[in-house]
């Protein structure tokens, strides 16, 4: 069943005068409990898909669907319980004023869900941070450790899709790999879908089964993963993309 | 005191009160570092226990006259500061006179920020149409010197305190609003509001739980900085007869009064001079103080 | 030949809490050879190569045995001795480009800045030793560079030319740290053989910092790899596959590999023994 329907979408940016087509006519469809993988280099508007499906990008054209129906503009409160984000650097995701506490009750203040304690509680646990942590503030806590609390943010309201926009690209090749792992627990006990950016083809290669592979805006090939590993693709930009990938670097 | 301390410095607060507590703590400690600041504080807590003791601590009454002890220099047994031309003692209305002085810094302060934080915010969190509308009557009010524009309401509404009061805050908060507008702007497009808004929640709550209290700590430094000029404001009302009336005794009404004998009799203007001139001197070091404590770019360490 | 030779290095800060140790007794020495510092934030990679420009704000102290650079005491040279060596005999590669170009002057100036004051250089022979440099990192068109503001340019652009000021003087040893982390993957590829090559031809030192073992493998010839502010292990690059200290092998199998396993990944187990 197809749950994440785009169809070439565009967006363009307008400043001074001039205008960016950030993404040109992507059409891409994410089955439910599918993991789905966005790769390119910087300026490949990989991003801005995710910014866009969340309202946060001005779509300039093209349709977005998601459990065939299309989505509202303004998103609103029904979109945000069923898609929700996690952001790339985790140092900026999180309000520096607020406690751990208030970060993850605040979704459940928006929506009117009771039993506050009890959710917030639930959701430390469910990340692997100690209950001693509910009360500090970001600064208090590490690269790894914030991005667990935006992951448990991201979950707070059960939604079935999840945005993961560079979610480890911030952080240590170890801290990263204990976060993906959280991550893909995450996805097998609660059945989530996930369409996740990346610049690191290991890392996308490890967490999704198709993955779209894009440059300056447009989409260049989609793989599933055997073609990935078996080097098996198309076009020169995504064989240039996997030449470079650091992972190759090992065998010389 | 060593388990309260503790319980501050706990790393793992337990509640949201002790993490609150616990944040005041570590700003206070890195306030009282400051010795400068500290004077500042202590100057401000000065005042407070001044206006607040003022009936114990002044030895005299603030408005029976005694023409016979009129125009005593400082230091005369009784008058340490010396009378005025009507024999009142010059310490005893200066006490009374900080009353004032904190009744109009204390209206302001509660006023002025809070119509410049909601603008600002408002302002800054739109944009467009409404930005360009709000900002506009901000420079409308930024263009007129303070001091013109609170005498000209003033000469509408009348004179008296409460109407000073009013005048005051009604031209102190354009610089709020910008303040709180610019920081508005670089808040608002940061990770952790898109965040907030992909959860849901509306502009007011936005505004208020997530914008303002990122706001909130440039708007307090600049608020301390400025009741100096509140201050000074409040008594050239007072000193043109335009904000306090006689016979209270008004820092800025007593400069006034004491003007004619400024060559004679230089304590009956110098007294309440330099009263005013330490008040906003504690104001402005507590708020330099505060700047390096509460700014939220040192915060996030 | 021993270009650089550090014993027993520490870089302690004094914070409020009683003084922090970010370098604990490091030792290495350098030839002409390319050497690679591997860890993860906090391992104090990037305090070590810091140090040895003396370039440690207080409240951070540098101490050592021994920290010699062809002959000369870098621990008892004089502030005036470290700035003539910083730059003309040691040149230093930073992350971002962005922060380490002067946003308001052409690149033209601030290549040939250098050569005209300290090397009294006539502006038209300064200006084709910058265009010669400019040619040595494969940068295309160089004139049009040399009139170009630093933001006119993309990351990749802005690291060659870091690159080129820095090789400018003709340095004995560069130290790169990080010099990649902020490209994408194609350019950062480009970018390193660049580096590479000129390390090579010109004979320098070089060490470069990174927290990623795999590009540290690809590039130099030895790897430390440091942990806490220590060195765990050294080994030849050739070797890493084959580390034997745990710390070093967890990090090589914590990384996803294209066509890997899809069960989790082992992580790093940082209560044992060597951690402490």
């Amino acid at each position: 069943m197809t749950l994440i329907e785009i169809e070439n979408l565009s967006v363009t940016y307008t400043s001074k005068g001039r205008t960016v087509k950030a993404v040109e006519g992507v059409s891409l469809r994410v089955d439910a409990q599918e993991s789905y993988g966005l790769v390119g280099e910087s300026g490949s508007g990989k991003s801005t898909i995710l910014r866009a499906i969340c309202g946060l990008a001005p779509v300039s054209g093209g349709t977005i669907r998601i459990g065939g129906k299309a989505i509202p503009t303004p998103r609103g409160v029904a979109f945000a319980a069923q898609v929700q984000m996690v952001f790339q650097d985790p140092y900026a995701s999180l309000h520096p004023r607020h406690t751990i506490d208030r970060t993850l009750s605040e979704p459940l203040a928006i929506h009117g869900i009771s039993d506050t304690d009890q959710r917030v509680m639930q959701a430390l646990r469910d990340v692997g941070l100690p209950m001693s942590f509910r009360f500090r503030y970001p600064h208090q806590l590490s690269g790894g450790q914030r991005q667990r609390v935006a992951i448990a943010r991201a979950l707070m309201l059960q939604p079935q899709i999840l945005l993961l926009d560079e979610p480890t690209s911030a952080l240590d090749a170890s801290v990263q790999a204990e976060t993906l792992n959280l991550l893909n627990r995450l996805r097998a006990e609660r059945g989530l879908t996930f369409l996740m950016v990346s610049h690191d083809l290991a890392v996308i290669d490890h967490m999704c089964d198709r993955i779209l592979v894009m440059q300056n805006g447009k989409a260049v090939e989609e793989l599933a993963r055997a073609d990935l590993a078996g080097a098996a693709m198309k076009t020169d930009y995504a064989r240039s993309l996997f030449n470079a990938s650091a992972d190759r670097m090992l065998e010389g | 005191m060593g388990t309260l301390t503790t319980w501050l410095r706990d790393p793992n607060p337990t509640s949201r009160r002790q993490a609150r507590l616990g944040q005041a703590y570590l700003a206070w400690l890195r306030m009282r570092r400051n010795s400068l600041a500290m004077m500042g504080l202590a100057i401000v807590l000065a005042l407070i226990v001044m206006a607040v003791a003022a009936p114990v601590l002044a030895p005299h009454d603030p408005f029976v006259q005694d023409l016979s002890q009129r125009l005593l220099p400082p230091g005369t047994p009784g008058y340490w500061l010396g009378t005025d031309e009507f024999g009142r003692d010059l310490w005893t209305r200066i006490l009374y006179g900080a009353r004032i002085t904190l009744y109009i810094v204390a209206l302001v302060a509660v006023t002025a920020p809070v119509i410049g934080l909601a603008v600002g915010t408002v302002a800054g969190y739109f944009g467009g149409w409404t930005d360009q509308i709000l900002m506009r009557i901000t420079d409308i009010f930024l263009a007129f010197p303070r001091l013109i524009l609170s005498l000209a309401l003033v000469a509408v509404l009348g004179p008296g305190i409460e109407n000073a009061v009013l005048a005051i805050a009604l031209t102190a908060w354009p610089p709020y609003a910008r303040v709180a507008r610019a920081e508005t702007l670089t808040v608002r497009s940061s990770d952790y509001i898109a965040a907030v808004r992909l959860q849901g929640a509306g502009a007011g709550r936005i505004i208020w739980g997530h914008v303002m209290p990122m706001c909130l700590p440039s708007v307090i430094i600049r608020v301390t900085l400025d009741m100096a000029g509140v201050i000074l404001i409040a008594a050239g009302l007072g000193f043109l007869g335009l904000g306090v009336q006689p016979p209270l005794p008004e820092w800025g009404l007593m400069i006034s009064s004491g003007r004619k004998y400024l060559f004679e009799q230089w304590w009956v203007a110098t007294m309440p001079g330099l009263a005013i001139f330490i008040v906003s001197l504690g104001f402005n070091l507590l708020g330099d103080g505060l700047r390096d404590v509460l700014d939220p770019r040192s915060a996030g360490k | 030949m021993t270009l650089l030779s550090v014993k027993n290095l520490s870089v302690t800060f004094d914070t409020e809490t009683g003084p922090v140790q970010a370098v604990r007794g490091v030792s290495f020495s350098l030839g002409r050879e390319r050497l690679g510092i591997v860890g993860e934030s906090g391992s104090g990679k990037t305090m070590t190569g810091r140090s040895v420009l003396r370039l440690i704000r207080p409240p951070g102290r540098i101490a050592a045995d021994e920290m010699r650079f062809d002959g000369i005491d870098l621990l008892a040279a004089s502030e005036r001795e470290m700035r003539s060596l910083r730059g003309p005999r040691i040149a230093m590669v930073m992350q971002d480009p962005k922060y380490s170009l002067n946003p308001v002057l052409r690149i033209g100036a601030q290549l040939t800045e250098g050569l005209r004051q300290r090397d009294r250089l006539s502006a038209a022979d300064a200006r084709m030793k910058a265009i010669d440099a400019l040619n040595a990192v494969q940068i295309r068109d160089p004139e049009r560079v040399m009139e170009a503001y630093p933001h006119e340019l993309s990351g990749g652009m802005g690291q060659r030319v870091m690159i080129a000021m820095m090789l400018i003087p003709n340095p004995d040893l560069l130290i790169a740290d990080e010099p990649t982390s902020a490209l994408d993957v194609t350019v950062q590829a480009e970018v390193l053989s660049i580096l590479d090559a000129l390390v090579r031809d010109r004979g320098m030192g070089l060490i470069f910092i990174s927290h990623d073992l795999r590009l540290v493998a690809r590039f130099c010839d030895r790897v430390l790899v440091m942990y806490k502010g220590k060195i765990v292990e050294e080994l030849a690059a050739k070797d890493l596959l084959h580390a034997k200290h745990p710390y070093t092998q967890g990090l090589l199998n914590c990384l996803p590999r294209i066509g890997g396993p899809r069960g989790p990944l082992p992580g790093l187990d940082r209560n044992a023994e060597w951690a402490q």
